[in-house]
């Protein structure tokens, strides 16, 4: 691990001014469940990193006329303790699936949104693009856990946020701050992710000396459900192979309004127009549910060895859809 | 079981550990707390926002005890707490947040030591496993582990008994399910999550 510079700011303003210097060679620090992994793996090699804990005005949830304002140091224990985030279940769904008090106690829902890719060619020291002598190693490699969606350009690593489906299925917005004292922006979380097409490109929107302060939710209404169903491999900590989040708008057993997000499947959190589409004016069944999955799916490119993830990723929109109304039997 | 064993050897008060670095098998270097290094932790209240990247003084509250380091920046938790702290309870084996092995309780919540910073918990209460055998009191956790033969090779033990203790204290009623579900966090190659899994009940439903 290089070595670096460590600050503690106290707020927002104080973090973004220390997020500017050395050129934005910085990182921000939260939970570190992935930042200290990859600084010790020198994937990411700041000059300063700046722990922004201790910025009050980034944790909490607060209630506003236009919705709810989630700091992002909000911990997966917090959103399994809040009462006002409690009604969009499914958050609390994703907060629960991570089998871990560890990182439940660790995690916070800005740095799950920052979380880098788990491709292990780029853990192993590959980059995004996972290329070595201008082919790249995913194509022709071990692509068990890599997209099957979207993967047509470089990009071929599934994004590893686990939040970021049920917020986007949400209409979730995300409050951007800096790199200029007082710059703000809020951006919807569906077009905060990129899939790079140039190694030098990251993931996400965020320039150098950029953070995410807080996450917007809009209010709830009694007619709106949601859940989110991920297939996890093993019963302990996991990452998902695919996860679907659903959020209906469901008026007299009819759905008038839906959001589907598939996430694992492809570079970005993956918002399937076609799924939605045909849950509009309808009303759920099985059958129902069975033809948002295979819609969702329709256009999957699998790779050479992750055709399973197609399957998998129908069957997670589905059972999703299912359990949003309650129709799901027997958990699993 | 080796370290009845190196008792019977070697007395009580010598563990397999200090054996070693005493008989010159393994010379740690200690961190000593000199009148300059005090002097220079009373200036740190005074420090600008931004330290530099050289070691400095960090301190660091473990088991009740006040341990003054001069540490970088990027010295994890977990190696200041072995290596620095010579408290080695806690074990590095996977660095990446997988197995649980390092895991240690800040406030009172169970953590992965290799995902923080050393120089970033300061001022924090941390417990490693120490304290639960501390001063001849030791948590019902431990006799427990004996008890459903929770432990074989014994190198996750420490993290799985800290996490067993930390998921007890917010979950004292816990099933079965949510036991499983909340040491997840925790891989054992020997397998003894049954026994562990186990335990906790039996200490769940006694409300310890």
């Amino acid at each position: 691990m290089k070595n670096f510079e460590f600050a503690s700011p106290q707020t927002e303003a104080e973090a973004v001014g220390l997020l500017q210097d050395h050129g934005g060679r910085t990182a921000v620090l939260a939970g570190g469940t992935d930042l200290v992994g990859l600084l010790q793996a020198d994937l990411v090699a700041p000059e300063r990193v700046v722990d922004v804990r201790q910025i009050q005005s980034m944790s909490g949830v607060r209630r506003e006329a236009d919705g709810l304002w989630v700091g992002a140091l909000t911990t997966l224990d917090d959103v399994l303790a809040s009462p006002l985030l409690k009604p969009y279940l499914s958050l609390v769904q994703v907060a629960d699936a991570h089998h871990a008090i560890q990182i439940q106690s660790s995690g916070t829902l800005g740095g799950d949104l920052c979380h880098l890719p788990n491709c292990w060619y780029y853990r192993n020291g590959y980059g995004l693009l996972a290329m070595k002598d201008g082919e790249s190693l995913v194509e022709t490699g071990d692509n068990r856990y890599h997209a099957i969606l979207g993967n047509s350009g470089p990009a071929k690593f599934v994004n590893a946020s686990r939040f970021a489906p049920a917020l986007i299925a949400w209409g979730a917005k995300v409050r951007i701050i800096g790199p200029a004292p007082e710059q703000v922006e809020v951006v919807p979380l569906e077009y905060f992710y990129i899939s790079p097409k140039s190694a030098n490109q990251g993931n996400t929107i965020l320039k150098p000396g950029q953070l995410i302060s807080h996450i917007w939710l809009p209010a709830i209404e009694p007619t709106h459900v949601s859940a989110t169903y991920e297939v996890l491999q093993m019963e302990g900590l996991d990452w998902p192979l695919a996860t679907a989040s659903v959020t209906l708008d469901v008026e007299g057993g009819i759905v008038r309004a839906a959001r589907v997000v598939l996430g694992h499947v492809a570079p970005t959190p993956w918002v399937s127009q076609e799924a939605a589409s045909l849950l509009r004016n309808q009303m759920v069944t099985e059958d129902l549910a069975n033809a948002v999955g295979a819609a969702a799916v329709s256009k999957a490119t699998p790779l050479s060895n992750n055709e399973y993830k197609v399957q998998i990723a129908k069957t997670a929109v589905k059972r999703a859809v299912l359990k949003a109304v309650g129709q799901l039997e027997g958990g699993l | 079981m080796r370290d009845r064993e190196t008792q019977e050897r070697y007395g009580p008060d010598v563990s397999r550990r200090s054996f070693l670095k005493g008989s010159g098998v393994a010379v740690a270097a200690t961190a000593i707390a000199t009148a300059a290094e005090e002097a220079l932790a009373q200036d740190k209240k005074a420090a600008s926002a931004a330290s530099s990247s050289k070691a400095q003084d960090v301190e660091l509250t473990i088991n009740g005890e006040v341990h003054k380091l001069k540490l970088e920046p990027r010295v994890t938790l977990l190696d200041a707490i072995r290596n620095d702290c010579h408290l080695t309870g806690c074990k590095e084996v996977c660095t990446t947040k997988n197995c649980g092995a390092c895991t240690v309780m800040i406030d009172g919540k169970a953590v992965y030591a290799c995902t923080r910073l050393a120089i970033a918990e300061q001022g924090k209460k941390i417990t490693t496993v120490e304290a639960l055998s501390a001063g001849g009191k030791v948590d019902p956790v431990i006799p427990c582990f004996i008890k459903h033969d929770a432990t074989q090779c014994g190198y996750c033990t420490p993290g799985f008994v800290v996490a067993t203790r930390a998921f007890l204290n917010e979950h004292p009623k816990a099933t079965l399910e949510e036991i499983q579900k909340g040491l997840g966090g925790n891989l054992c190659r020997c397998g003894t999550y049954d026994g562990v899994a186990k335990c906790a009940l039996e200490l769940a439903k006694g409300g310890a």
